[in-house]
């Protein structure tokens, strides 16, 4: 439990460094100016959404075009399932040991941070290995995003996920080295937090896709 | 190595482009040698160019706004007098040059000034009224403004290298695919917007968590200022709808690049989607633009009336009804696409019931100034010239929002008429509104009022003499975007358009007459007490122009207007006098981060468009590394000493407390 009891620690040891008030703020302020780490996280989460808003209009061109193959191949003739199993059990995965990860992080732990950092590394280059060989063998059927007004769809919806993917590993990769480099900061900590939250988010979009293209599409 | 760039790029064959490139490369390298003669660089780098101050950076867009404007005007001027000459003749615009005109004016004006000015002024006009020292994410409101003039750049240089898109403003396929337009028009068009699109975003992010997480002790939701709560909703509008504009650009992108099938007439593609995704942006867009604009005029119809604003509440209430109603609307830019009669009622009836919660706003003005003590002021013409004008434009609004009606209004001249009426008599006139109000904010010296009466006038009838021949043309049949034309009828009213545009050029003279005449006689209209207006707002409580921290103890807010009350306490002697307990402060240390991302961003859109491959990933990679070394900063904040801060307040205190003396002398 000493995790989590760190972790509550520096939420409360933080409170001194509310933003833009100084300490100025302090005794002249009746309600407790908002922390830096509620602010960031919550601009943070305003992104997110804006990611989740942009990923939804892919989303509603997928399923716009989704019947539009144009002769070509469809869901059904080229997913397979057995693959894709593979692909979100990597994900759904790192995204539990990027949860441990940030706990680590919070604890000053590093055998967790730097243990879970590398664990959701090697797990996200998992999964995009997978997605790669998928498209490569998409294309090497005829099957490019040339082909049909369906497969454009699909492989921008599906690549777009996968693009988030590789800059997150970019991300989690530099804020490796940032904890290596700066210990457990409370601004690199921040950011470590947001980190998180772009990873889990990824994830949740990825239940989408899984779901409405990969799922309803081998079945349709 | 160079990819599609060749010699060929430059328009040596057309003098009027060129002549213009060279005309602005000129006076560019002109002003860049004065700066350097005088000394200047070391100064605006580190002052300006690297600045993380909300004012700054407020004040950078606005000059970004209206530069643009001057170069989008010149787009108008040109248009106008093509119309009024080529009846029955080809005028002096080839087709090809024409279509470029109308593409440039109409993205430079949304992207390029409206939505700069909009951003300015929220920039430098938010954090002053919720009575906080900055933005919640100072470094990247640098990056949003720099990656903004990135794309104004990339417009700019179209100008000179290549061509700009011939496609109007939204570039429509299937004429903006490769196959109709093989240019590197729609390129420049699809970068410029996509790299000030995601600086839009970020300003949208930071703004919402601004408003909502950081305020002044006390400053709860309803007493914030309306023009903080309309800039909220903008913002909340700008989140939610930018990333389907880059989206949607980015499938548009796939489809000229790489060959993809969004929007093509062949292998399944889909055109009428792009209709539909890009108006699901574009509709919202205007609410962007527009309800800011009416912040702008609460807060001058309230503080020119001496009143504080009729039915705040209801304000409020109608600002985030228009906010959710935006999104419900976009079917009625194009009810010929054949949805059906159904479709078409529900978006045409949706489109309706959004003027009822504009009607309530414009109530609430009247009531405002009824039984006020009117003080007739720039920024309070501005404010009347538009309730009567945008009036007028809502109703047409109304008007092509019934489907029969619109079938037959469709793409002509009516409809242009329309928007500019709601955009240059809502937007524009409440822009101008804005600059008059709290140029003495930031500068610490009103505009001269004569020129700025002049400019009005010359805009107000410039405006109805430029745009209602066009409606008149428009029920006549005329189409938008037409080159040349042949009918006799339509001739007299373009001329009056043109003088129209004439009026509206001397009006813009006034106003730059306006600003030599207010800074050679800034003395005589030095703003000594920090409040011109008898404002009621916290802006108008701190000096003119704000210290870097804005406050020196943070404003208690206890009610609505808490400026007003607060200032109206001190004269009757029962405000809180007594000198405040000076701390230090700290504030966020300025950084060269978002001006050096815009650097890089500028070249990956200029090698994105001409497919030149290995500057793409260096830029790329560039913009990744400043990021980096920005994450790498030890020290974020730089402290100001309690005794610095004392002073300056107390220079201040003194310089506001013998200008009241002296005001209260004369009366």
């Amino acid at each position: 439990m000493t995790a989590f009891q760190a972790g509550a620690d520096y939420g409360e040891g933080r409170r001194e460094e509310s933003y833009g008030h100084g300490r100025a703020a302090a005794h002249l302020d009746h309600s407790d100016p908002v922390s830096k780490r509620i602010i960031v996280g919550y601009g943070f989460w305003i992104f997110l959404l804006s990611d989740i808003v942009m990923f939804s209009a892919f989303f509603a061109t997928y399923a716009v075009l989704s019947g539009e193959t144009a002769g070509g191949p469809s869901g059904k003739d080229l997913f397979d399932l057995h693959n894709v199993a593979i692909e979100t059990a990597c994900l759904l995965l790192s995204s539990f040991t990027c949860g441990l990860a940030a706990i680590g992080a919070r604890a000053h732990q590093n055998l967790m941070y730097y243990g879970g950092m590398a664990a959701t590394c090697v797990l996200g280059l998992g999964f995009l290995a997978i997605e790669i060989h998928e498209f490569v063998g998409m294309i090497e059927q005829g099957a490019g995003p040339q082909r049909s007004a369906f497969l454009s769809a699909f492989f921008t919806l599906v690549g777009c996920h996968g693009v988030h993917v590789t800059l997150g590993i970019l991300w989690l990769l530099t804020m490796i080295a940032q904890v290596f480099a700066k210990g457990y900061r409370a601004d690199i900590l921040r950011r470590v937090l947001c980190f998180a939250l772009f990873w889990h988010t990824l994830d949740i979009i990825w239940v989408a896709i899984f779901t409405v293209v990969y799922l309803f599409g081998a079945g349709a | 190595m160079l990819g599609k760039l060749t010699w060929g790029a430059i328009p040596f064959d057309q003098p009027i482009p060129l002549f213009a490139g060279a005309f602005v490369i000129v006076v560019v390298i002109a002003v860049l040698a004065f700066i350097t003669i005088k000394g200047w660089i070391p100064y605006l780098w580190s002052e300006w160019v690297t600045s993380v101050d909300h004012k700054r950076i407020g004040v950078m867009y606005i000059t970004l706004g209206m530069v643009m404007l001057l170069r989008g005007f010149i787009d108008a001027i040109m248009m106008r007098s093509q119309q009024a000459i080529a009846f029955q003749s080809q005028g002096y615009l080839p087709p090809e040059h024409y279509n470029q005109i109308f593409s440039a004016h109409g993205t430079i004006m949304i992207f390029f000034v409206a939505m700069p000015l909009v951003i300015g002024f929220m920039n430098f006009v938010v954090p002053l009224q919720l009575g906080v020292r900055d933005v919640a994410f100072p470094t990247l409101n640098s990056v949003s403004f720099w990656l903004n003039a990135t794309g104004a750049l990339l417009v700019n240089i179209s100008l000179v290298v290549g061509e700009f898109a011939r496609t109007g403003w939204l570039p429509f396929p299937p004429l903006s695919e490769l196959t109709y337009s093989p240019g590197v028009g729609v390129d420049y068009y699809l970068w410029a917007i996509q790299i000030s699109g995601v600086g839009t975003l970020m300003t949208g992010v930071n703004f919402v968590t601004t408003i909502l997480k950081i305020h002044a002790p006390g400053m709860t939701y309803m007493r914030m200022p309306v023009f903080t709560w309309t800039a909220l909703a903008s913002n909340l509008l700008i989140v939610a709808a930018f990333p389907v504009l880059t989206a949607t650009l980015a499938m548009l992108t796939l489809d000229r690049y790489l060959g993809f099938h969004f929007f093509t007439n062949e292998a399944g593609g889909n055109l009428m989607m792009f209709m539909n995704l890009i108006w699901v942006w574009g509709h919202p867009e205007v609410y962007i633009l527009i309800l800011p604009a009416f912040g702008v005029y609460s807060e001058v119809v309230a503080t020119f009336s001496r009143k504080s604003l009729f039915g705040y509440r209801s304000m409020v209430l109608a600002t985030l009804t228009i906010c959710v109603i935006s999104f419900m609307v976009w079917l009625h830019h194009f009810f010929t696409m054949g949805a059906g009669a159904t479709v078409n009622a529900v978006f045409g009836i949706a489109s309706m019931v959004i003027a009822v919660p504009t009607g309530v706003k414009i109530y609430n003005w009247l009531f405002t100034m009824y039984g006020g003590r009117i003080v007739y002021a720039t920024p309070m013409l501005w404010t009347i010239g538009f309730m009567v004008t945008f009036v007028i434009g809502g109703l047409t609004g109304v008007l092509v929002a019934v489907p029969p009606a619109d079938f037959m209004l469709h793409n002509s001249l009516f409809l242009v008429a329309h928007f500019h009426n709601v955009i240059i008599g809502g937007v524009v006139f409440a822009m101008f509104a804005a600059y008059t109000y709290w140029f003495p904010k930031a500068f610490g010296f009103r505009l001269h009022e004569g020129w700025g009466k002049a400019a009005f006038w010359c805009w107000f009838f410039g405006f109805y003499l430029a745009f209602v021949p066009l409606y008149v043309t428009g029920l006549m049949g005329m189409t938008r975007r037409m080159q040349h034309y042949d009918v006799p009828e339509w001739r007299p009213w373009l001329l009056v358009a043109a003088l129209g545009a004439a009026v509206v050029l001397a009006g813009i003279f006034c106003q730059v007459a306006q600003l030599v005449v207010s800074i050679r006689d800034r003395e005589k209209l030095r703003d000594l007490t920090g409040d011109p207006w008898m404002g009621r707002t916290l802006e108008w409580s701190t000096s003119s122009p704000p210290p870097a921290f804005n406050f020196a103890v943070l404003p208690q807010v206890e009610s609505l207007d808490d400026y007003w009350r607060s200032a109206r306490l001190a004269e009757s002697g029962k405000g809180p006098t007594a000198e405040p307990d000076y701390q230090p402060i700290e504030m966020p240390r300025n950084s060269p981060t978002g001006f050096i991302c815009a650097f890089f961003a500028t070249f990956a859109g200029f090698a994105m468009i001409w497919q030149i491959w290995w500057l793409v990933i260096v830029s790329l990679l560039g913009a990744f590394a400043t990021f980096v070394v920005f994450a790498w900063r030890d020290r974020t904040e730089y402290e100001i000493p309690a005794a610095e801060v004392a002073r300056i307040d107390r220079e201040n205190r003194r310089a506001r407390g013998e200008a009241l003396a002296t005001a209260e002398a004369l009366s």
